[in-house]
């Protein structure tokens, strides 16, 4: 596979603690990549250390197999958590000049902003000052200055924190097409459920520490709960008589006459060692299997137990 | 165009634009030009005709009081109350009534009018009577005023300098101070006002939470140093600007009013009685005469010999000096904090050695050569406002060079103190940083 950008042993200590310890990490190219752990574990630094915002302790940072230089900021496009405009600039000034600094000449980065402004319905707000501007038009037009330049590599931290629903859709919808048009995105978040459908790779950082990698159908493959659910409407015999050593049950509820059942198989069976079990006693309304989410493996990953096992019987 | 140039030139533009800036800029030269011009013009306009009528009941002093150019003095032979009624008829603006006891009760004067008095008007007659009463009581006691004349005796020291070539130069030291005081002052302020442009600068960029997005494209040291740049730009611009008008607009109302700058001493207020002691009197309005042209002389003389070309080069050299040793501190406070109340802690240390240097420089001009003048303009950071203070004094070229070369010393190294504070401290929110963090940040990145 090819690598757009590749980590190797990156390291990175505050005066008193420690932000990033080896941490290795290969971004395929052309993928959407999602960069997940709870808040504090080091994504933002690793994020700044791409952007050549801090330097690392230690480790190489590899940008399209070449090691990382300044003059790679130009295919990089970088969305901060943190983000803002000057508040008195004029909108179409100051989206120019932040254009300029990502090394774009003057008219190409005015040809360029015309188009997406009129894209985004900006173009009337072009001599408008920025505190002139709703929140959402704002971030649009940061979005814009984001992506401007063509970048390589796209980097979004924390992303739709902060969008409404409408813009996080437009949003997805113009990463998708950066995407086709060749682009690597990395998305960095805390919130893993808001990204997992659109990443096809992902890395777990948890305390500074790299804990998963890899692409998403295959961890999710590696990850099965086999914790199934059931609903029936019927049960002729109680389910602690049913069920053997082969099945443990971990939920049995009763609302509104449906039963709800979930019930982990143990290891060396199948699931169809658990439906013959239960189809002599049981009538079955639906039957799926519990597939964990990015958040379920991470605290798997961490704690080693998924949520979903918490016995509540 | 480089990036650093980009960032110079939009701080620059941004600021220029600024309806502040562009006030500031006109009002500047328009203020220090009224400063010049306003007194003279004042001087000359507010003393319209003024007539006063006098009656003199003792008929001694009537014929002494001679007419002004705005002043005009007309002696009545009628009574007092006839005067006041000639006045309030208004065919004059003031009467002047001296009792026949005036000689022996000065106090008993008057000086009537409809309006409040003009104060110049009083002054006149006050010195007029004044010379008059002294000069009777003078005789009175039979004392010889030719004797009085001779005791008294003008001095003026001329102060020659012996350069180190034998040259003799006469020195000026009343132009010398005033031109050190202002532009030492000059200096102190525009380090002030600019430096404090750099810190809210900074500040804006942090709490609008731009600052990221603008390093993820360029070094934090960029960023910082286009900053100080661009506002040092806009300081030398808004300089030369107010030098540049202040000039025109004194120029154009030397061309347009010649009158007004001509510097004529107002003889009539030491025309006094022609004729009892006309003679000693005259000589000595011709001494006072010559003495004021001697200090208007001294002026120009005094200004002659000043080395203009160092004055202005060393002027623009430790003003840009100075203010990039401290800007690049302020630039450093603006990165470390959050809002601008806490930046209060950092700017305390920043802002003693600038008001030190404004403090001592009344104590440099007293003794501008001495170990307390000679130490505090070689001290980076207090050389750029006291070594303007001592240049019109004359300063070895040694000692400027000295100095210049630590000044230069003195902001590289602020400057790199300043960057590693600045590349932390942008990225840094919430915590209120101590001094014990800052040191981390020098010492850590």
């Amino acid at each position: 596979m090819e690598y757009l950008l590749r980590a190797e042993h990156v390291t990175k200590e505050y005066a008193k603690h420690r932000a990033l310890s080896d941490v290795s990490m290969n971004v395929p190219a052309q993928s959407i990549f999602g960069l997940l752990g709870p808040n504090g574990a080091g994504k933002t630094t690793f994020i700044r250390i791409i952007n050549q915002i801090i330097g690392a302790d230690g480790g190489t940072i590899w940008f399209n197999n070449e090691p990382l230089k300044p003059k790679h900021v130009q295919y990089i496009g970088y969305l901060p958590e943190e983000r803002g405009l000057y508040k008195k600039m004029k909108v179409g000034e100051q989206a120019l000049y932040l254009a300029r600094l990502k090394g774009l000449k003057r008219n190409e980065a005015l040809k360029k902003l015309k188009d997406w402004f009129e894209r985004f319905d900006l173009l009337p707000w072009w001599d408008k000052k920025v505190e002139e501007l709703s929140k959402g038009m704002q971030q649009k037009v940061q979005f814009i200055i984001t992506v401007l330049h063509n970048p390589r590599l796209l980097i979004f931290d924390e992303p739709f924190s902060g969008f409404d629903p409408i813009n996080v859709n437009i949003l997805k919808e113009e990463i998708l097409k950066l995407r086709r048009n060749g682009s690597t995105i990395i998305f960095s978040t805390h919130n893993m459920g808001s990204v997992e459908e659109l990443c096809d790779h992902i890395a777990l950082i948890n305390k500074s520490e790299k804990i998963l990698e890899g692409e998403v159908h295959q961890i999710k493959k590696a990850y099965k709960s086999m914790i199934y659910e059931a609903e029936v409407d019927q049960l002729q015999k109680p389910l602690t008589e049913i069920l053997d050593r082969r099945f443990t049950l971990i939920r049995n509820e009763k609302q509104n006459g449906i039963r709800t059942i979930r019930i982990q198989i143990n290891e060396n069976n199948t699931t169809n060692d658990l439906i013959e079990t239960l189809l002599p006693v049981a009538h079955l309304l639906s039957f799926r299997e519990l597939t964990p989410s990015m958040n379920d493996i991470f605290i798997k990953k961490v704690t080693g137990k998924f949520p979903l096992e918490s016995t509540e019987v | 165009m480089s990036k650093t140039a980009t960032i110079i030139k939009r701080e620059f533009l941004s600021r220029v634009k600024k309806r502040s800036f562009i006030v500031m800029t006109i009002l500047g030269p328009l203020l220090m030009a009224a400063i010049i011009i306003v007194p003279v013009f004042v001087a000359q306009l507010s003393d319209s005709d003024y007539t006063i009528a006098i009656v003199d009941d003792t008929r001694l002093f009537y014929d002494r009081f001679d007419d002004t150019d705005n002043i005009q003095f007309t002696p009545l032979s009628t009574n007092i109350d006839r005067a006041i009624d000639f006045m309030h008829e208004g065919r004059f603006d003031a009467v002047l009534h001296i009792p026949e006891i005036a000689f022996e009760a000065p106090s008993s004067l008057r000086l009537f009018s409809e309006k409040s008095v003009n104060f110049n008007a009083k002054l006149l007659i006050e010195n007029i009577l004044r010379t008059e009463f002294e000069s009777l009581k003078l005789s009175h006691a039979g004392i010889d005023k030719e004797i009085l004349q001779a005791i008294e005796t003008p001095i003026n020291i001329q102060a020659i300098r012996i350069k180190d070539d034998g040259e003799l130069i006469t020195d000026y030291p009343e132009v010398s101070m005033g031109l050190g005081l202002v532009s030492g002052f000059l200096i102190y302020i525009f380090i002030f006002l600019f430096g404090s442009q750099v810190l809210r600068g900074v500040l804006e960029e942090k709490t609008s939470r731009i600052v990221e997005i603008i390093v993820s494209s360029v070094k934090p040291f960029q960023l910082m140093m286009g900053k100080v740049l661009g506002v040092g730009l806009v300081g030398l611009t808004q300089f030369l600007i107010w030098i540049v008008l202040t000039f025109a607009i004194v120029t154009t109302f030397q061309v347009i009013m010649p009158d007004m700058f001509r510097f004529t001493p107002d003889e009539h207020v030491f025309v006094t009685s022609s004729q009892v002691f006309s003679a000693e009197e005259m000589e000595r309005q011709k001494e006072h005469i010559q003495q004021y042209d001697t200090t208007a002389g001294q002026i120009v003389q005094g200004l002659s010999a000043i080395n203009f070309p160092v004055m202005i080069f060393s002027f623009i050299f430790f003003f840009l000096g100075g203010y990039l040793l401290y800007a690049a501190l302020f630039a450093a406070i603006g990165s470390a904090v959050d809002n601008e109340a806490d930046t209060q802690q950092f700017m305390l240390p920043v802002t003693i050695p600038l008001l030190m240097s404004i403090i001592m420089a009344q104590m440099v001009i007293s003794n501008p050569s001495g170990p307390v003048a000679f130490w505090l303009s070689i001290i980076p950071f207090t050389s750029p406002v006291i070594m303007m203070v001592r240049i019109p004094f004359g300063v070895s070229y040694a000692e400027i060079a000295l100095s210049a070369g630590l000044l230069v010393l003195g902001f590289i190294l602020t400057t790199m103190l300043a960057a590693r504070i600045y590349r932390t401290g942008i990225l840094m929110y919430g915590k209120k940083t101590s001094y014990r963090e800052l040191w981390k940040w020098i010492r850590h990145s």
